[in-house]
């Protein structure tokens, strides 16, 4: 039994390595990690645990996608390693090590899984690309109310009651100076005191019979 | 004494004290253009070099023609149209046509604070929404107009003016654009609905507010990469280009339409002082405060643009390091921004043809620093997206739109005057419109906001354009030039000389004189012709947002078809109209009416003038 698993084992990554000697089939995704992009100061080294880790999550993706079906790590073949990092690798079906898992079908289960593959490795969208698969747009967040509309509102709120406020003001102060017995003498001196309030800057003799008010005598 | 309780009508409003009256003439002065036009002027005319006709127009026309006005305000104690009929009836056009461009002026100006209010409302997002494109219907991609140009673009072109590909192509009225513009309005009437004390009052803020904001972005901007590249390019005079006749039409004309000349607003403020006011020192101050504005305001704006310039710059190379990067299977992060230029050198000289396969774009800082904007495109577009590199992007937006709304409003203030005070003071509004009230502003408010509709159609963004290229040009200096030389020839130097003794106790000395008599008059009507000629020597054109267009997301030039060709004359010829027609008419009515020369001033008894100056 021992003995029957390790000759599979051992043909699997002797198919896998014929696999990456030959073109680079159609089924074949390109990937692409930029991790030193994404984490700056604390990017992990690339190897062959973290190499081991992707294998493993792609496996996940495909037990999500396709429930019952067990995929292991042997059935995805990793191809073209590069400084980079990047990679090309296809997903060999469960039955027949000799073929491989149609494109539309690797696609569905990467999408649906993205984010899980993104977090296992503490990347984004951006920095752990698969080429061909883009990306799906975040659904844009709608507020019911725009939100320009709340600060507009509180604007035209504040010069609406700045306007009624200066119009009814005036209003209240004069019922309130009708109610108040009228002092006719102050609000003359009141008058004659602003015909004096001529700035300070003229030295000269300011006659204030040839004053402004002049002009406004009742004949 | 006759009763001062509703002295409204009877006695002439007053100015709180000195600092109001220089606040609300320096806000009236200082407006968007100090912002993002003369920044614009300084860089296409060889940045330091461009000073020089500047301040030689400021010296030789802006200055005396300031004095000028607000002097003769001051002395005849009446806004424009009363001012111009007291030194003559035959002058009494050139108050009308003061009034005609001030109103012109103010609606179109008013449509631009509108959409600086836009902008303001929706500063308060995050992420700010000219960041993004948004998602097209399918939810496959972005929308497409959005992605072959810029987000910022698209906000701007589509979803704040929902722009038609041609102004003949009307459109309908946007209503948020309509919603903007009454909220534009209503702020304006609340600060006139007292007249100039409430206008006094909220000039304190609107005049201030906008050197604050300016001095909090220098201090910012300075700290960003690439801030002292933009002030390098900005200042570095270029002296081969003072020899271009352009430059010096460009700097003159600027001066005059900074200063905000010929609108009859700075005659109607200064009416408003006591009578011994020194006007002199009044207007070099505004004057020179209004310069300096200029030079502060592109200093902060270049800061800025340098930082825009570098960041566009570094996202450039960063493309290219990318695509070097994936082609090449390079380890991530090898090649920096620092040693970029070494690893292109190696790659090119290895690999050459694989190199030019990928086709990297050619990333050149001169280049992004060369894409001057002015205008709206200065503002609403190179400036918003300065604004999303820097962190806190909110809060420089909030700042930015506020500060630009204040600009606009304090030179609002300013032209609804010239349109007020001519207004009141001939008692042109019947009289079943309560005036006491609200001093007859809500009227003006009103009737203008209808009219502004027009801007808010589709293709309203092109008639701002022609209302700003027609209106506020050739009528302003045709107005002005009439103005001085009515004052110097027809008023009479002598005389003028004597009311400016009168109110500042010094006669105009030789400077003043031979600026009023000869240097200003000779240069406004050679900015004017040139300013004509120059202008009729192409027919006028467009730059059209049309997706459809080869080269989108370029604008497409096109030329102004007949009818708007036409409108234009009109919005040039109608302003100066009056003029000529109330000199013929007034000159009828003499011929008709044998008696002597009607004195329309009250106020100028001769025997009370010289008394005075006995004293």
């Amino acid at each position: 039994m021992l003995g029957k698993i390790f000759f599979l084992l051992c043909l699997s990554s002797a198919w896998a390595e014929d696999l990456c000697s030959k073109a680079v089939p159609p089924e074949a995704y390109y990937v692409r990690l930029s991790i030193k992009t994404a984490l700056g100061d604390k990017a992990y080294v690339w190897n062959d645990n973290e190499m081991f880790l992707f294998q493993a999550t792609l496996a996940f993706a495909m037990r999500s996608q396709f429930s019952g079906q067990e995929y292991n790590v042997s059935n995805i073949v990793v191809c073209d390693e590069t400084p980079r990092v990047s990679f090309w690798f296809v997903v060999t079906s469960l039955e027949d090590p000799s073929r491989l898992v149609s494109r539309g079908d690797v696609e569905q289960a990467v999408r649906k899984s993205r984010n899980r593959i993104n977090s296992a490795f503490l990347l984004t969208d951006q920095t752990l690309e698969f080429i061909g698969i883009t990306p799906t747009l975040a659904a844009p967040v709608a507020p019911n109310t725009p939100p320009w509309l709340i600060v507009f509102g509180v604007v035209m709120g504040a010069v609406f009651a700045g306007i009624l406020v200066l119009l009814v003001l005036p209003l209240i102060q004069k019922k309130r100076k009708k109610n108040q017995p009228m002092e006719d003498e102050d609000s003359d001196e009141e008058t004659q005191v602003k015909t004096a309030e001529n700035g300070p800057e003229r030295s000269g003799v300011y006659n204030m019979s040839f004053s402004d008010d002049d002009k406004f005598t009742q004949m | 004494m006759g009763k001062t309780e509703d002295s409204g009508a009877q006695e002439r409003p007053k100015w709180d004290n000195k600092v109001q009256y220089l606040l609300t003439c320096i806000g009236f002065a200082v407006g968007l253009g100090n912002v993002w036009r003369f920044p614009y002027l300084c860089q296409i005319y060889g940045g330091g070099a461009f000073l020089i006709p500047y301040l030689i127009a400021l010296v030789f026309q802006g200055i005396p023609l300031l004095y000028l006005e607000l002097a003769i305000g001051q002395r005849l104690r009446l806004g424009s149209i009363g001012v111009w009929n007291s030194i003559s009836p035959l002058l009494g056009g050139v108050g009308i046509a003061s009034m005609i461009v001030s109103f012109l002026v103010s609606i179109f100006y008013n449509t631009i604070l509108a959409w600086v209010l836009w902008y303001f409302f929706h500063s308060f997002q995050n992420p700010l929404p000219w960041s993004q494109c948004p998602i097209n219907e399918s939810r496959t991609g972005y929308d497409e107009e959005c992605e072959k140009s810029t987000p910022v673009n698209y906000f701007w072109y589509r979803e704040t003016l929902n722009i038609t590909p041609d102004i003949g192509i009307s459109g309908s009225l946007q209503w948020w654009m309509v919603v903007c513009l009454a909220s534009a309005w209503c702020v304006v009437f609340i600060c006139f609905i007292k007249g100039i004390e409430s206008m006094g009052k909220a000039v304190y803020v609107t005049a201030t507010f906008p050197y604050l904001v300016l001095t909090i972005f220098l201090v910012r901007a300075l700290t960003l990469p690439g801030a002292t590249d933009g002030l390098l390019y900005l200042f570095t005079p270029d002296w081969n280009i003072l020899m271009e006749p352009r430059v010096w039409l460009d700097a003159a004309t600027q001066i005059f339409f900074s200063l905000s000349l010929a609108f009859g607003g700075l005659i109607a403020f200064s009416s408003y002082n006591p009578e011994r006011n020194n006007c002199e020192r009044d207007a070099v101050v505004v004057g020179v405060i209004n310069s300096a504005t200029s030079l502060y305001a592109s200093i902060s704006i270049f800061s800025i643009l340098g930082f825009k310039a570098t960041t566009a710059f570094n996202s450039c190379r960063t493309e290219n390091i990318l695509a070097l990067t994936n082609h090449f299977h390079i380890s991530d992060q090898n090649i920096t921004l620092e040693n970029y230029d070494t690893w292109f050198e190696n790659l090119n000289t290895t690999y050459t043809e694989e190199v030019a396969s990928l086709q990297l774009r050619v990333c050149d800082l001169q280049r992004f620093l060369d894409q001057g904007a002015s205008g709206t495109g200065l503002a609403f577009i190179a400036f918003t997206e300065a604004v999303l590199e820097m962190p806190g992007s909110q809060v420089w937006a909030v700042l930015f739109f506020v500060m630009l709304f204040s600009l606009g409003l304090s030179s609002m203030f300013g032209n609804i005057e010239g349109v007020l005070t001519p207004i009141k003071d001939l008692k042109l509004l019947p009289k079943w419109i309560p005036l006491e009230a609200v001093t007859g502003s809500w009227v003006i408010c009103l009737f203008s906001f209808l009219i502004s509709l027009i801007f808010t159609l589709g293709s309203g963004n092109y008639w701002v354009e022609v209302f700003n290229g027609y209106v506020g040009s050739v009528p302003l200096l045709i107005i002005a030039f009439f103005e001085i030389i009515g004052v110097i020839y027809v008023h009479g130097m002598k005389n003028f000389s004597e009311d400016i003794y009168f109110m500042t106790g010094s006669r105009p000395n030789i400077y003043w004189k031979a600026c009023w008599m000869v240097i200003s008059p000779v240069m406004l009507v050679v900015v004017l012709v040139a300013y004509v000629v120059v202008q009729a020597q192409v027919h006028p054109t467009y730059p059209a947002w049309d997706p459809s267009f080869e080269l989108f997301p370029e604008t497409e030039v096109r030329p102004y078809p007949d009818w708007v060709f036409a409108i234009i004359i009109l919005l040039s010829s109608v302003p100066v109209l009056p003029i000529p027609l109330v000199a013929l008419y007034r000159l009828i009515c003499r011929r008709r009416t044998s008696s002597a020369r009607a004195e329309p001033n009250p106020y100028s008894n001769n025997g009370f003038e010289i008394e005075t100056q006995e004293q």
